[in-house]
């Protein structure tokens, strides 16, 4: 429709004079938008060259920090020693769960939630500044007013309302501790998808809706097949940004479980930090980040086949 | 039974009920914060938690005794707003030439930006420290806003080019038509329309800058320590500390929170994408 | 033009600005944790400064895991950021092999070296020499609820045994008011739940490794030590306990919900200070339990200032610290916050002070407690490695934190201690052979 193409082929033999400089403008165009993004390639290409090669490098040599020149080349070592650690597979299936769990409840509700503060009603700007709240506080504090003020099975508001019910109250973190991880994530990223989304349906084209309220269709079908399709790509933007951000969750953890009790809640990041950076093993810690990053292609794979369409579609 | 009208406000009634329930909600967990701040030490863990207390301000006296705010906060205010700007002059030209000219390797180049992020920063903490160590930027403020522009770079991208893309090309078009520039055309034309979403980019770099704890303790000292810094030492010493955490917290998030609430505003003003249906 | 005279006055106060930075003082940066002692050492730089006005100090608070990660990261690769370093007896003498703390040699005359602890010196030092001069040193005591006891007809020893601890314990644990028989620390870490563990296991007769540094959690000894821990914490001790730590314990005791508590001995300060403590007038205090041995049941510990090869300023660092660690530093804090706290457990001086061990009602079980840790001698079978409640080597912090959250993991229930314990085994002897500790 549009003449977005830029490698449109060469112009047909029987070209008209505006032809001409139509095909020079796009090439001065197409040179333009180049060195439009190249400055951000370029930093960005540099800034992924030097500490990866520096890694790779890393994680075939020996090296920790607190024995300096102990430095021969011992070839697939860390990785072997760190894929067989006890806590690989938790670690592994521990990210991908926070990750699905996290993505999910962030969407399904950022998109209902989203759609109840679409429409007018008093008060609107205070609950959209209320929402949008969680997203400005530090993760590191945010897990310890969930851990402490919240959580805490003695003096913690959850288990005051427990027992204004009469139940015994929850020690969240011993039982349930990765569901509390995820609580407490979810519960930050939460506005992130809600101020996208809320943002996007904004643009959301009225006398469309309208025009196809007045031909009689309900609100189940409004929503499927007129919001939803619209919402498809700041949705696809949230899921890619959010599982970039999720896949090395490390602070709330940290401050909250410590990875524990066992495994159950240690993630590949904090299990990198738990086996390598804690004792200063930068090799294995190398070693780990690797495979932490094939494990996220691996995640990006499968987002792009499910959601990438979305992505670069037009409306 | 009620008529179209009645039942269209009964409707917005509720939705407005349940609106400000699942606010309240999300809400809460902030507010409780802010009430412990006025806490003393006792109080702060007392059971039942306590909503009816005596406030007192000590905990702020006392952070304020203890440490230098402003030095933190401003830190924190040119690192944040340092990174955001020069990330938004690389990221805008490359949303715009990305969302408006696109290529086959358009998605590529997008999938692998994103990529950039993928290491996880434990595992990359020597490397980067050691060069950091070798170019003299340990403890600089400098350093941190490289480090921030190029974390929050790709996010940056993503976000301004899935705004330029609701933009429809015609608008861009016609200003082409009228003979404009390439740079008048992004600044008179394009800017204005995308507002509300270049705000909300501008607010999530903001945002991600200001609360990054990870790289802002590991890479400073004492000269370019942001406010996260500030929190991270009142975290966790032996002995009692809820209140005087929650007291520093809401002293380090309320400048961005305050920014947030009022920017806003404009955010959402600023969307109508009025210009060609 | 009042632009221009407003950009000259400008850079007339930058160029003095910059004249008077020429002849700048002497920065100094001081990592430290934030613990009450340090916070109050911050608040007396001004005075520092007021003598020494040619050094300038600026401070980096940090937690201590945050902190230990950051200052190792930096010494290691040196950095030179920092040129004081609080570091404790874990680092001190694996840093001071290394080369890489500068040798406490030449103090001041005044310092009065022979004042301090020998243990405490001892676990300061490597090879005989001294790598940092110590801040304030603890030990582990038990604190028990007096009145609790009282009302109850039991009678606390000067040293009680775990069993004895757990018969109290069964007594005077109501759930149902609240009251908790005994808290414990439950949540993972080297520093966290094991520092504690380990001294219950030295109690018990176990230690870390054998002559040939092979672990022995498969042995009989550290068998009984956690399977008392999870039996006793679990059934007498609070609710979460997993994942309570020292400041949740100390809540914990202080709105009066723990009947005893073995604990660090400056928890002793906490308890008794009326602005934080709702059972401040009820605090008893006994060496920390026993078993089949007293050797290694309480804890040794400092935290102590040192200063790093890679500095740029060694010199004012030197003068900073002994300063801090001086008995002039002591008479300051004691004119500014009070006698009760002074930093503890260095000098003998403090407790020779008939007024400091009135005002600190903790203080002669402290002083005993400190007395009875020995990091050389904490086992009951001979063991290869320096330290009470931790083993001096860079394995270390990684191995016991992964041990102590399987034992943490055994408390809440996830595993069984059987389960907790082989699983610790093969982990250390996993992650010594990976050092090479074993030369075959």
């Amino acid at each position: 429709m549009k003449t977005t193409a830029l490698n449109a082929g060469p112009a047909s033999s029987a070209a008209e004079p505006k032809q001409d400089s139509r095909q020079g403008s796009i090439r001065k165009t197409s040179r333009i938008n180049r060195f439009m993004v190249s400055p951000s390639v370029l930093v960005l290409a540099l800034w992924m060259v030097i500490p990866l090669s520096m890694t790779i490098y890393f994680s075939v040599i020996r090296y920790n920090l607190l024995y300096p020149g102990d430095n021969e080349f011992v070839g697939l070592e860390n990785f072997q020693f760190f894929v067989t650690d006890f806590g690989f597979m938790a670690g592994m299936s521990n990210t991908l769960l926070l990750v699905g769990s996290v993505l999910l409840i962030t969407v399904v509700l950022g998109v209902l939630i989203s759609l109840l503060v679409n429409q007018a009603f008093w008060g609107r700007g205070i609950v959209r500044i209320l929402l949008i709240s969680p997203f400005f506080i530090m993760p590191t504090v945010n897990a310890l007013i969930w851990k402490n003020l919240l959580l805490h099975p003695v003096s913690g508001v959850f288990a005051a309302i427990w027992k204004f019910f009469g139940a015994t109250p929850i020690d969240w973190f011993s039982e349930f501790p990765l569901f509390s991880i995820i609580m407490i994530v979810s519960w930050q990223w939460l506005p992130f998808a809600i101020l996208l989304l809320m943002t996007a349906l904004q643009s959301l084209d009225q006398e469309q809706q309208e025009a196809a309220r007045l031909d009689g269709a309900g609100p189940w079908a409004l929503f499927f097949h007129l919001t939803l399709p619209h919402l498809a790509r700041p949705i696809a933007v949230v899921v890619m940004i959010e599982t970039i951000f999720l896949l090395s969750i490390f602070a709330e953890i940290f401050t909250t479980t410590g990875g524990g009790p066992g495994y159950e809640t240690t993630n590949l990041a904090y299990l990198i930090y738990s086996q390598a950076l804690l004792q200063f093993d930068v090799g294995l810690a190398s070693a780990g980040g690797l495979i932490a990053v094939v494990l996220a292609n691996i995640a990006a794979f499968f987002l792009v086949r499910l959601i990438g369409k979305s992505l670069t579609e037009k409306q | 039974m009620l008529s179209l009208k009645q039942r269209r406000s009964l409707n917005t009634l509720l939705m407005g009920v349940l609106a400000w329930g699942v606010a309240l909600a999300i809400f809460f967990p902030i507010f409780w914060m802010l009430l412990t701040s006025f806490k003393t030490e006792i109080d702060a863990f007392a059971t039942p938690p306590q909503l009816f207390f005596s406030p007192t301000l000590e905990n702020y006296t006392l952070v304020n005794e203890r440490s230098d705010y402003l030095h933190f906060a401003w830190n924190s205010v040119v690192v944040s707003f340092g990174s955001t700007i020069i990330g938004m002059m690389l990221a805008v030209p490359a949303a715009y030439s990305m969302a408006f000219f696109e290529t086959k390797r358009t998605k590529g180049t997008l999938l692998w930006m994103l990529s950039t992020k993928m290491l996880p920063p434990v595992g990359v903490l020597v490397p980067i420290y050691l060069i950091f160590k070798d170019t003299g930027l340990l403890d600089t403020k400098t350093g941190l806003v490289i480090i921030y522009t190029l974390i929050n770079l790709p996010i940056m991208i993503w976000m301004a080019y899935t705004y330029f893309k609701e933009i429809p090309k015609e608008v861009l078009e016609a200003a082409r038509m009228d003979g404009s520039t390439l740079f008048q055309e992004i600044w008179r034309v394009l800017l204005p329309m995308s507002k509300g979403g270049l705000a909300a980019t501008v607010l999530l770099s903001l945002i991600l800058s200001w609360n990054e704890a990870f790289w802002s303790l590991n890479l400073t000292a004492s000269e370019a320590a942001p406010l996260t810094a500030l929190i991270a030492s009142y975290s966790s010493p032996e002995g009692l500390f809820w209140a005087k955490l929650s007291a520093v917290s809401t002293l380090a998030c309320a400048p961005i929170l305050i920014f947030g609430w009022i920017s806003q505003k404009q955010l959402v003003r600023g969307l109508s994408f009025g210009a060609v249906k | 033009m009042n632009n221009k005279r407003y950009l000259s006055a400008v850079m007339a106060v930058g160029m003095t600005a910059v004249a008077s930075s020429a002849m700048a003082a002497t920065k100094v940066t001081i990592g430290t944790v934030n613990n009450g002692d340090m916070v109050r050492m911050q608040g007396l730089s001004d005075e520092f400064e007021k003598l020494h006005p040619d050094i300038d100090l600026n401070w980096v608070v940090l937690e201590e895991n945050v902190l230990r990660q950051r200052l190792t990261t930096d010494i290691a690769t040196d950095g030179g950021q920092f040129d004081v370093m609080t570091i404790g007896m874990y680092e001190a003498p694996i840093w001071g092999e290394k080369g890489w703390l500068t040798p406490m040699e030449d103090l001041p005359s005044d310092y009065d070296l022979a004042d301090i602890f020998p243990s405490v010196l001892g676990g300061l030092s490597s090879d005989g020499t001294l790598y940092a001069l110590p801040f304030y040193a603890e030990s582990s005591m038990t604190f028990y609820r007096k009145d609790l006891f009282e009302a109850n007809g039991l009678s606390m020893p000067q040293q009680p045994s775990w069993d004895q601890m757990k018969t109290f314990a069964e007594t005077l644990h109501k759930p149902e008011d609240e009251q908790y028989g005994i808290c414990l620390r439950g949540k993972a870490g080297w520093g966290e739940n094991m520092a504690l563990i380990t001294t219950m296991a030295n109690a018990f007769g176990a230690r870390w490794f054998d002559e040939n540094w092979k672990p022995e959690f498969t042995g009989e000894e550290w068998g009984n030590a956690v399977s008392f821990y999870v039996d006793l914490l679990g059934n007498y001790g609070p609710p979460g306990a997993s994942s309570n730590g020292f400041n949740e314990n100390l809540a914990l005791f202080n709105s009066g919900k723990c009947a005893m508590w073995v604990d660090a001995t400056v928890a002793g300060s906490f308890l008794t200070d009326e602005s934080q403590s709702r059972v401040a007038e009820h605090i008893g205090f006994a060496l920390a339990p026993e078993q089949v041995t007293s050797k290694g049941s309480g804890w040794l510990w400092s935290w102590a200032l040192a200063v790093p090869v890679s500095s740029d300023a060694k010199e004012a660092a030197k003068t900073f610290i002994t300063w801090a660690t001086s008995r002039a530093y002591s008479q300051l804090v004691e004119e500014t916050y009070g006698i009760a706290n002074v930093p503890p457990g260095t000098r003998t001086s403090t407790y020779d002070n008939a007024e400091y061990l009135e005002a600190a009602p903790f203080a002669t079980r402290t002083l005993e407690a400190i007395g009875n840790a020995d990091p050389n001698d904490s086992t009951l079978n001979p063991s290869p490695y320096v330290g009470v409640q931790f083993a001096a080597i860079p394995e270390f912090q990684s191995i016991a934190t992964q041990v102590g959250k399987l034992i943490s993991g055994a408390l809440a229930g996830s595993m069984s201690v059987d389960h907790a314990l082989k699983a610790a085994q093969s982990i250390t002897l996993r992650e010594m052979t990976r050092a090479r500790y074993y030369s075959n």
